[in-house]
């Protein structure tokens, strides 16, 4: 090689790289054109959990796509309850695993995962199994039940949520992904991903006192948006929720839906929810709130859903 | 004969430790067994009826005397471990001296007699307020254990900050200052006693200590001064903590030794042992308790009769919200409120060992008998967990009976009240079931109520009175929902399993 070919092919090498791009990165390793074909949402149905991860993932481009290396990662899971995997109330903990497994492969500083928890946060963390799950992945559990572990934040765009505490490792890190699990509500009719920002704030009360679906709406502009939503509906609570009573509140979907967009993945969540217990979208009224928020959109038609069966 | 006194140290190093960070470990993370230990205390074992306990207990007393006091006894051992660091205050760092003084006889058969007479009428207020042991669990949950709380939190609170989360934080819920002010009283009396004085407060306060010195007065073993050997140098005297040693007449006042052998180590002479009382056939002084014991029974029956009239004026009058004037909430277990209120001795440990620390010394909740005795206070966050057994499984005294969690989970300790004109469904027609969501039999659920907004209904056979209906009701001060205690805990209805869903979803529906 002669030097100025040399110089030359540097100079090329290293304009790409400023650029780093997704489309200009598969376009150098030879692989297909990625930017248009980007799904906005991916469904998928009929695997395990850590697997239908995977493959969602594959479809947004992989989970370097979201993660970069030294980056300080959050995983916000649904660890509300002191309940079994089995039964539901709680999101998927080989998900979570999975989840924790790829962003320190990926190259995160760290992984921290934790949730305002409803019971006695110990003992949701471990009975849950998440907090065994993340420990063997590499994350780690931080606590969430004190309000010193809170910090102030504006919510310029909520209605009746101007301002809440929210937990200072959420403040703090890179990226975060949002994995709620899908289950019947008492209070709210469905949980999904907004209402699982309830367990990012301090003060749950000011929720209920204020209307709660304008609050959970609320709390969706959050200034900070995940990177993705990942909802699990793999255990789904049909009855009795958010807790439920027994396994027989439970119904095995097998499902994941997966979108950075909260109200896309919210309608998507009910519509499959429907099927096992008929419910109107119009009910679950944060869904509506939300998108008058401008915080995304019920319109999965208008979108590029992938639906992919394991 | 020094090896008694080691002895005696590594016994009481033994019994106090476990039970002093059993009482102070807030994480949870000492096994439960550990509660054993508190099983053989005189009072616990008493009122629970342990005869095996108190068999054992017995005999250690008649055989070796007041060795319950100067090993087992927590609170014993706390006042040896005051007076030896009270050395660290003194000028020179010297050692303190002890003199012999008189029994005081007629106020220590008082309080005893006092707090029998109280007892059979029927009111443990004095039992609960004396017992020695009762006393250092509440001073250990009120005055130690909030200090190491506050430790560990402002280390985690220095460590969260450099994101490091070992440590967390963790709220200091059970303070309530009645518990508070009658433990601190009690530390500085005991405190000033034995800085001073040594083993005074067992000696002249403690009805356990006294009736223990009944016996010791007929224990076979017993710490005797040899009339040959002795040259009345005082050695012995002066090391007594129990100030019962007269060097001069060479006796040893039995009903005060505590068998803590610093005698022993005193003598250069070897002219006081402790050795077998009967062999020689000795005649026992005519103890001079005969005298006392008839005025003492007249003056404390009169005061006995007053105490029992004060001690059962424990109506609350009515306040403006029902809420304030609820009954208390017992912990499960407790099965009736006369049994739970005659056997608590309100030694804090269920409420310390209490994971959700919803568990709080009462005031006059019930009653002024009932003083420090636990009760359920549910605030945010703050309620009876499910499936948890804990504190009735470390009641040493019987006053919560053990129960596995099946049974828990269906002892009704309370039902729920609901205020529908409270609830904001109804007055903000606005969605909220915070209380149903947190409810584990779902005896508080939500029906239909108009514009697609569902309300709170209970159906009182199912609720267990866990409280985190109460605790999580974002209607404040006055909750819309709130438990009322029962008086009588009742088993409630098993809630039925719902409907299975057995059909094959294939779609995703969208």
């Amino acid at each position: 090689m002669k030097r100025r070919d040399f110089f030359k092919s540097a100079a090329i090498v290293g304009i790409a790289s400023f650029f780093k791009t997704n489309a200009l990165g598969s376009v150098l390793s030879g692989k297909e054109m990625a930017v248009h074909s980007q799904p906005d949402l991916v469904a998928v149905m009929g695997g395990e959990p850590a697997a239908m991860l995977v493959r969602a993932l594959k479809e947004l481009g992989g989970i370097g796509h979201f993660v970069k290396r030294g980056q300080k990662v959050v995983i916000k899971p649904n660890i509300g309850w002191d309940k079994s995997p089995e039964l539901g109330a709680n999101t998927n903990p080989e998900l979570i695993g999975e989840l924790v497994k790829l962003c320190k492969g990926a190259g995160a500083s760290e992984v921290i995962v934790f949730d305002h928890s409803c019971q006695d946060w110990k003992k949701c963390y471990a009975n849950s199994g998440i907090e065994k799950a993340v420990l063997a992945a590499g994350g780690k559990m931080v606590p969430a039940n004190d309000e010193s572990y809170y910090r102030e934040v504006e919510f310029p765009r909520g209605v009746n949520l101007k301002n809440a505490k929210v937990h200072q490792s959420l403040l703090e890190c890179d990226v975060w992904f949002n994995v709620p699990v899908l289950k019947d509500h008492g209070g709210a009719k469905n949980t999904i991903s907004m209402k699982n920002l309830m367990g990012i704030v301090w003060d749950r009360g000011y929720f209920h006192s204020h209307d709660l679906h304008q609050c959970i709406a609320d709390a969706a502009t959050f200034h900070k948006k995940p990177a993705l939503n990942i909802v699990d509906a793999y255990r789904i609570i049909k009855s009795n929720g958010p807790q439920g009573k027994s396994e027989s509140d439970v119904v095995k979907l097998k499902s994941l839906l997966v979108s950075p967009d909260y109200v896309a993945v919210d309608t998507a969540a009910i519509k499959l929810y429907s099927q096992v217990r008929p419910t109107d979208l119009k009910d679950v009224r944060y869904i509506e709130l939300a998108e008058k928020n401008r915080v995304g959109t019920q319109h999965l038609e208008k979108l590029n859903v992938k639906r992919i069966k394991m | 004969m020094k090896f008694l006194k080691h002895i005696r140290i590594v016994l009481s190093v033994i019994f106090f430790l476990p039970i002093f960070v059993f009482f102070i470990d807030f994480t949870g993370k000492l096994p439960l067994p550990v509660h054993k230990l508190l099983s053989i205390q005189w009072i616990p074992a008493l009122l629970s009826l342990n005869v095996l306990i108190i068999g054992i207990l017995l005999l250690l007393s008649l055989f070796f005397g007041r060795i319950y006091c100067s090993t087992i006894c927590p609170l014993g051992v706390l006042q040896d471990v005051l007076t030896w660091k009270s050395r660290f205050f003194r000028k020179k760092k010297k050692k303190i001296r002890y003199d012999y003084t008189a029994p005081k006889n007629i106020l220590r058969y008082s309080i005893l007699a006092l707090t029998l007479i109280v007892f059979i009428f029927g009111s443990s207020f004095l039992v609960v307020i004396l017992d020695p042991y009762s006393i250092f669990g509440r001073m250990a949950s009120q005055l130690f254990r909030p200090l190491v709380i506050w430790g560990n939190n402002a280390l985690a609170y220095v460590l969260s900050a450099k994101g490091i989360y070992t440590f967390y934080k963790v709220e200091q819920v059970a303070f309530v200052p009645l518990a508070f002010i009658i433990s601190i009283l009690f530390f500085i009396l005991i405190t000033q006693m034995s800085w001073f004085k040594g083993r005074s407060y067992c000696n002249t306060i403690c009805p356990v200590g006294t009736s223990l010195g009944l016996l010791s007065r007929i224990s076979v073993f017993h710490i005797s001064i040899s009339e040959s050997a002795c040259t009345h140098c005082g050695a012995c005297e002066k090391q007594c903590k129990s100030q019962c040693i007269d060097s001069e007449t060479m006796k040893v006042d039995d009903s005060r030794c505590v068998t803590c052998f610093n005698c022993l180590s005193a003598c250069k002479k070897g002219g006081i042992s402790y050795n077998f009382r009967y062999k020689k056939e000795q005649v026992q002084p005519v103890q001079q308790k005969v005298n006392n014991s008839r005025r003492t029974f007249l003056l404390s029956s009169g005061a006995a009769l007053a105490s029992i009239a004060f001690a059962n004026t424990n109506k609350i009058i009515g306040k403006k919200d029902p809420i304030l004037s609820r009954k208390p909430v017992m912990p499960p277990g407790a099965s009736t409120i006369e049994h739970f209120n005659d056997h608590c001795t309100a030694c804090q440990l269920c409420v310390t060992k209490c994971p959700m620390q919803v568990l709080k010394p009462a005031a006059f909740q019930y009653g002024i008998s009932g003083i420090m005795q636990p009760h359920l206070s549910f605030s945010t966050h703050i309620f009876c967990t499910y499936e948890c057994t804990i504190c009735s499984s470390v009641c040493p005294t019987g006053a919560l009976q053990p129960l596995v969690t099946e049974e828990k989970k269906l002892i009704q300790i309370g039902t729920a009240q609901f205020r529908k004109d409270k609830c904001v469904v109804f007055t903000k027609e606005e969605d909220c079931g915070a209380c149903s969501e947190h409810c584990p039999t779902q005896a508080v659920h939500m029906i239909p109520y108009k514009n697609g907004l569902t309300i709170p209904e209970v159906t009182k056979d199912l609720c267990v009175g866990c409280g985190a209906c109460e605790s999580i009701c974002p209607v404040r001060p006055y909750q819309a929902i709130y438990v009322e205690g029962s008086t009588k805990q009742g088993i409630a209805r098993k809630p039925s399993e719902s409907k299975k869903f057995n059909k094959k979803i294939n779609d995703f529906g969208f």
